[in-house]
């Protein structure tokens, strides 16, 4: 699938001397849902507002659909709506004032009917004649889809974007994603919620320290990084795990009731049914089997961990 | 043609609407606040002092500082129209929008500084009005008036443009207002002919460029001024050119907008 954004040893230097980015280069494919993770500081908002220009990079080339964004910025500009992390609406324009802006901003003829659906999709209609400052957090939220959908872009940046935001617009904002991509808009998400990511993304990029340590498709970076693990509820306590198992590299519980085998798709460890043989050899007889994939948010921190 | 790298007029227009708005919003603030403020300086000066000088080159004390009164509140206005209306959207972080959308920055200076200029003209035209209520008024030559009008506007807009871009503080952004224009807006010849300060003053006047302003604004009214109009002219045009400069500037590096 050919790259609708492309991002090439892209480096940021603050007047501050701080390194926010260092030689990035990453290629987001044209309809699909990329999530990029990473802690806090570790350059996931330069690098949006990079490639939305509203910060100056030190060096390196962004494309986007296949122009400059510097030498082609309104081609570049025109294809990408943004929704920045922070709540910044002028609070004292309406709903409807604040869209229809953002539409004639991007060089976008009036077109009532599709803000009225934008508004419609976005459960705001009923308070298009209210000011911004009237409106609840999650409101504010959605108005700043509103905005950021109201010139019909290609793509579509997300930073963090439900932070703060409770359960069901969650949910809500997750399905309007997931539509978006329906239509064929590439969305980019930035987020903290490692769920969110697992749930809606097809890849997803890890940077760190204003580094890219890793870009994998999530089902790929789950099979290849993730973890399995298979806990034993022991019939009787274990003071020791028995000689004849060390090789499964067990851990035994401090009341010796469990034990737990931790393997994945990548290492040579034997399998389950060795394990539960092997057990039934050794006379150890358990009450229960519990397995368990270790979650994205485990293998987010690992990798964190692995790459200081 | 390439549409998409065709100027973004949709976007001037979508700024430019915004901001007058925001006048018509707060039409108390905007409009009525300087209009009382003027009948005020009539009260006062007109009256009180006007009382004891009768006449300043040949024309009514209340009349002779009509230009100035519209001046005080063109340079006043235009520079806290403009500079509030681009540092607004720098302290509530909203002018990620405007950075993020496919806008030159021409388009950017044209819709903010000509809707700050906009509005400062309007109200020098109502305060026009409004004096023409106290005081009988001549214009001699209404073409240079509107000349000086629009162009002291746009110049002082850009000013406050420049200004709103550089502060980082609300008190950053009353601090050139108060601290510099005032003050020389007062001392600019406003409410005196400048031939009547002693020797020394009035050289140390020159070199304050609200004079060539005032000066220039007031001959298009009665054709008397202290200073040559071509002078006026030439200083209010150098003045426009370095904020021009300036803005470029701030424009080519991203200066406390894009770094």
């Amino acid at each position: 699938m050919p790259s609708i954004l492309s991002i090439s040893g892209v480096s940021k230097t603050y007047a501050t001397g701080f390194t926010a980015l260092k030689e990035v280069n990453l290629d987001i494919q044209r309809g699909e849902i990329f999530a990029l993770l990473g802690p806090n500081g570790a350059g996931k908002t330069t690098l949006i507002s990079i490639v939305c220009g509203i910060v100056n990079r030190s060096s390196g080339t962004v494309t986007v659909d296949g122009h400059d964004i510097n030498k082609d910025y309104r081609a570049a500009r025109s294809l990408i709506g943004l929704v920045p992390q922070e709540l910044t609406i002028d609070a004292f324009e309406s709903v409807w004032a604040t869209v229809n802006y953002s539409r004639g901003l991007f060089g976008k003829p009036a077109n009532p009917a599709f803000v009225e659906k934008v508004l419609r999709d976005l459960s705001l209609w009923d308070k298009k004649d209210a000011k911004a400052i009237t409106l609840s957090g999650g409101m504010k939220r959605r108005l700043m889809i509103a905005k950021a959908l109201s010139h019909e872009p290609r793509i579509l940046f997300l930073d963090e974007p439900t932070a703060g935001v409770d359960v069901e617009l969650r949910q809500d904002m997750w399905e309007m994603v997931r539509r978006l991509r329906e239509d064929g808009v590439t969305i980019i998400l930035t987020t903290h919620y490692i769920e969110e990511a697992e749930a809606m993304a097809d890849r997803v990029g890890v940077i760190n320290r204003g580094e890219i340590i890793l870009v994998e498709g999530k089902a790929e970076l789950m099979r290849k990084l993730g973890r399995k693990q298979m806990t034993a509820e022991l019939r009787a306590p274990l003071a020791s795990v028995p000689d004849g198992l060390s090789h499964y590299a067990l851990e035994l519980s401090p009341d010796g009731t469990q034990l737990t085998y931790t393997y994945d798709n990548q290492s040579d460890r034997p399998g389950v049914a060795s394990l539960i043989r092997d057990l039934e050899a050794a006379g150890i007889q358990f009450r229960d089997l519990d397995t368990k994939n270790s979650s994205l948010e485990e293998i987010f921190v690992n990798l964190l961990r692995q790459k200081p | 043609m390439n549409l998409r790298a065709a100027p973004n007029f949709r976007a001037v227009w979508a700024i430019y609407r915004v901001e007058m708005a925001r006048a018509f919003r707060t039409v108390l603030q905007s409009i009525i606040s300087p209009v009382i403020s003027t009948s005020l300086y009539f009260v006062v000066f007109g009256s009180a002092i006007g009382s004891r000088i009768t006449e300043i080159d040949g024309i009514s004390y209340g009349a002779f500082i009509v230009p100035g009164l519209i001046m005080l509140s063109l340079l006043t206005q235009s520079i806290s129209n403009a500079s509030f209306a681009i540092y607004f959207p720098k302290f509530v972080g909203s002018i990620y929008e405007l950075l993020s959308a496919p806008v030159s920055y021409l388009e950017i200076v044209i819709a903010y500084v000509g809707g700050a200029a906009t509005k400062s003209i309007i109200l020098g035209l109502i305060i026009l009005a409004t004096a023409s209520l106290f005081v009988p008024l001549q214009i001699e030559h209404p073409f240079w008036m509107l000349a000086f009008l629009i162009l002291t506007a746009v110049t002082f807009s850009l000013f406050g443009f420049i200004i709103g871009i550089w502060a980082k503080s609300f008190e950053q952004l009353q601090l050139v207002p108060l601290l510099i224009v005032t003050p020389l807006t007062f001392l600019g010849g406003s409410f005196y002919s400048i031939h009547m300060l002693p020797g020394i003053w009035k050289t140390i006047t020159l070199f304050n460029p609200v004079v060539y302003l005032i000066s220039g604004f007031r001959w298009s009214f009665y054709g008397k001024a202290d200073v040559s109009v071509g002078i006026s002219l030439g200083m209010t045009l150098v003045f426009l050119a370095a904020c021009i400069a300036i803005v470029a500037w701030i424009f080519r590096t991203g200066y406390r907008l894009r770094n």
